[in-house]
């Protein structure tokens, strides 16, 4: 594996290629494979979803890139559909939603450890905190409408406890705002850790926003309601992180080192040798990607990527349970509040976002109904009375 | 074939990994829920359940079209759109019965060994897949006959549809065993049986004696089908755990 981004040519484009069978072929185990696997599967969905749009918004507006990006949006495409089409047929739209939820704690917790920069990583842990509460919501939700244990998908890896209450998450829009970095001095790595970011939490928002609808108990509907505005607040959060004065080439060359950077973070750790086959290949295929953008960035900026790319991979995203950080950060932070860019303690919130929340929460708050009183224990809440009795 | 139950490193239990699963416990106990426990969940959904509409309506028949079937006028007064709601619901689910069966046979072509040969064939399969589109037609005709519309979804036969999609989803799953399979088509033949009693009930009700009899024959056939896979489904089982299987 070549570490050095320039050096690896990667796949050229006109040899990667698919079939149908392939794209929709063998899926994980829910039961059998580990829940990273899934975690790692799940984000990488996002990514190249948030591919996708970036290259077609980027198509709309720059007539003379359109060819390269109908070309390279392709195979994205296909990509994410492999990616996606590993998910088994057996998770129920719940049971994915507590693997989304994992993916927002665990990998938010990982790039805050890894994030150099102390705003960008405040800002993680930040929302770390309110994407935790939602976990505690949802497996509410499973344990008492479904009668399931979220357990069975976090495999213990993931804590089931209120963090920022999801009721006080809703902020006035100005209080998702962010200060974004300095594409001057920030370090590469700030850039494909926001980036990365904004995929998942976009991905998150769009998942809710589609199956939130085809839930028949009410209760159900309203928390994803809920919880689907929450992320969307956590894209305009994380999204208002990255330069606006950054040109489109120069995105779209950050969009391909990141999911390159993610391919290599996702294979380094995978433990399904299958799995990780698809890793090693997507990877190739986004360093040949790489490569078609870098030659446009030279082409029609006349810059040299160097300016803008690592020189080498940085080290991986670490895929483990983040469980004593996690804590660590509730402990610390939990009583944190958005005012404009600026983390302030709750007593100091704005009135803005104040009076959002009391207009919004006039008929009830869905994601209070549905845990009133819940603790999570192994087996549900039904097996903790049955110890009890 | 895969056995239904192998051993092998499920780990969604939380003995597959003790100390993350200790901690993980140790946590949630230290801290109770943000909300005091009450009935919310259930205060909310009466709430809802006040306010919402229905699932939707029966379409009107011809009757009221002005093409008036004799059968119907026979009806009339004894809530037609009832009988019509039912109807439409067995002419879809056994439209679907039908697909299934289709699946089912893929599937057992595909992984059937000595041990499901001994208990069931294909030829057993297909006999209950023609069943079920017979079935189908009787239906579509009785629907016909009364100056309804056997195109049309009614109420009923929606809700059906989301109670069986699930049979759906098991028996397509490429990974599912015929067991599993068999199960599932099991719970889909249950639910026929008692919803073909009462229709034979029904259209007695209704004054119409020679569409109770057709039906009645239906009914005959889907309690042998219920009772043929349940055999089916309990040999290869007890084969599995163990025990010994003979031929049906």
């Amino acid at each position: 594996m070549a570490t050095r981004l320039f050096d690896a040519k990667g796949v050229p484009l006109e040899k990667q290629l698919f079939t149908w069978k392939e794209l929709a072929g063998n899926t994980i185990s829910k039961l059998d494979d580990d829940a990273f696997t899934r975690v790692r599967i799940i984000l990488m969905n996002g990514i190249e979803q948030q591919a996708n749009r970036f290259q077609h918004h980027c198509a709309m507006l720059n007539g003379e890139l359109r060819e390269a990006l109908a070309a390279v949006r392709r195979v994205e495409h296909h990509q994410q559909t492999m990616i996606n089409w590993l998910i088994s047929p057996d998770h129920s739209p719940l049971e994915t939603t507590i693997a989304y939820e994992q993916v927002a704690i665990e990998v938010t917790a990982a790039l805050a450890q890894q994030e150099p920069d102390d705003y960008l990583a405040q800002t993680y842990r930040f929302g770390l905190l309110e994407d935790f509460d939602h976990m505690y919501r949802y497996s509410a939700l499973m344990d008492r409408v479904e009668g399931k244990d979220a357990n069975n998908i976090l495999q213990s890896y993931t804590d089931i406890i209120p963090g920022r209450p999801t009721v006080e998450e809703h902020r006035a829009p100005a209080d998702d705002l962010r200060t974004p970095y300095d594409r001057a001095s920030a370090n590469p790595i700030s850039k494909m850790n926001a980036l990365t970011l904004v995929a998942g939490e976009y991905q998150t928002r769009d998942y809710y926003m589609n199956i939130g609808p085809t839930f028949t108990d009410p209760v159900a509907r309203q928390l994803y309601a809920e919880i689907a505005s929450i992320e969307e607040q956590h894209v305009t959060q994380y999204a208002s992180l990255l330069d606006p004065s950054e040109s489109w080439l120069e995105k779209w060359l950050l969009m391909e080192a990141t999911e390159a950077y993610n391919y290599y973070s996702c294979m380094e750790s995978e433990t399904n040798p299958w799995v990780k086959a698809i890793w090693e290949r997507f990877l190739e295929y986004e360093l040949g990607h790489l490569q078609v953008v870098a030659n446009l960035f030279q082409k029609h900026e006349g810059r040299d990527p160097a300016e803008i790319l690592p020189t080498e991979m940085p080290d991986p995203i670490a895929y483990q349970s983040n469980r004593e950080f996690v804590r660590q950060t509730l402990e610390r932070e939990l009583n944190l509040r958005a005012r404009g860019h600026q983390y302030v303690d709750k007593a100091q919130e704005g009135e803005a976002s104040i009076a959002y929340r009391s207009q919004i929460h006039a008929d009830g708050v869905p994601s209070e109904i549905i845990a009133a009183g819940y603790q999570w224990h192994p087996g549900t809440e039904l097996s903790r009375a049955i110890r009890a009795a | 074939m895969e056995k239904t139950s192998h051993l092998g490193m499920n780990r969604t239990g939380v003995d597959m990994s003790p100390m993350h699963s200790k901690a993980m416990l140790e946590g949630a106990e230290r801290v109770p829920g943000d909300v005091e426990a009450n009935q919310m969940l259930a205060t909310r959904r009466q709430e809802m359940i006040m306010e919402a509409g229905t699932i939707g309506s029966v379409p009107m028949p011809g009757t009221l079209k002005g093409a008036l079937s004799s059968v119907m006028k026979k009806a009339t007064g004894k809530s037609p759109e009832t009988f019509i709601n039912k109807l439409g619901e067995r002419l879809a689910f056994e439209r679907m019965g039908v697909r299934l069966y289709e699946a089912l046979i893929t599937k057992c072509e595909t992984l059937a060994n000595q041990q499901v040969g001994a208990v069931f064939t294909i030829d057993d399969l297909r006999r209950i897949r023609a069943d079920e589109a017979r079935h189908f037609q009787l239906v579509h005709d009785a629907i016909t006959s009364i100056g309804a519309d056997p195109t049309a979804q009614t109420p009923d036969a929606d809700v059906s549809a989301v109670l069986s999609s699930g049979v759906l989803k098991v028996i397509t799953d490429i990974r599912t065993t015929v067991p599993q399979s068999l199960e599932a088509i099991l719970t889909a033949e249950l639910a026929d049986t008692a919803a073909w009693e009462l229709l034979v009930q029904m259209a007695e009700a209704m004054g119409m004696s020679d569409m109770a009899a057709s039906f009645r024959e239906a009914l005959e056939q889907e309690e042998r089908h219920i009772l043929q896979v349940k055999q089916w489904y309990t040999q290869l089982m007890t084969f599995e755990a163990g025990g010994k299987t003979t031929r049906h």
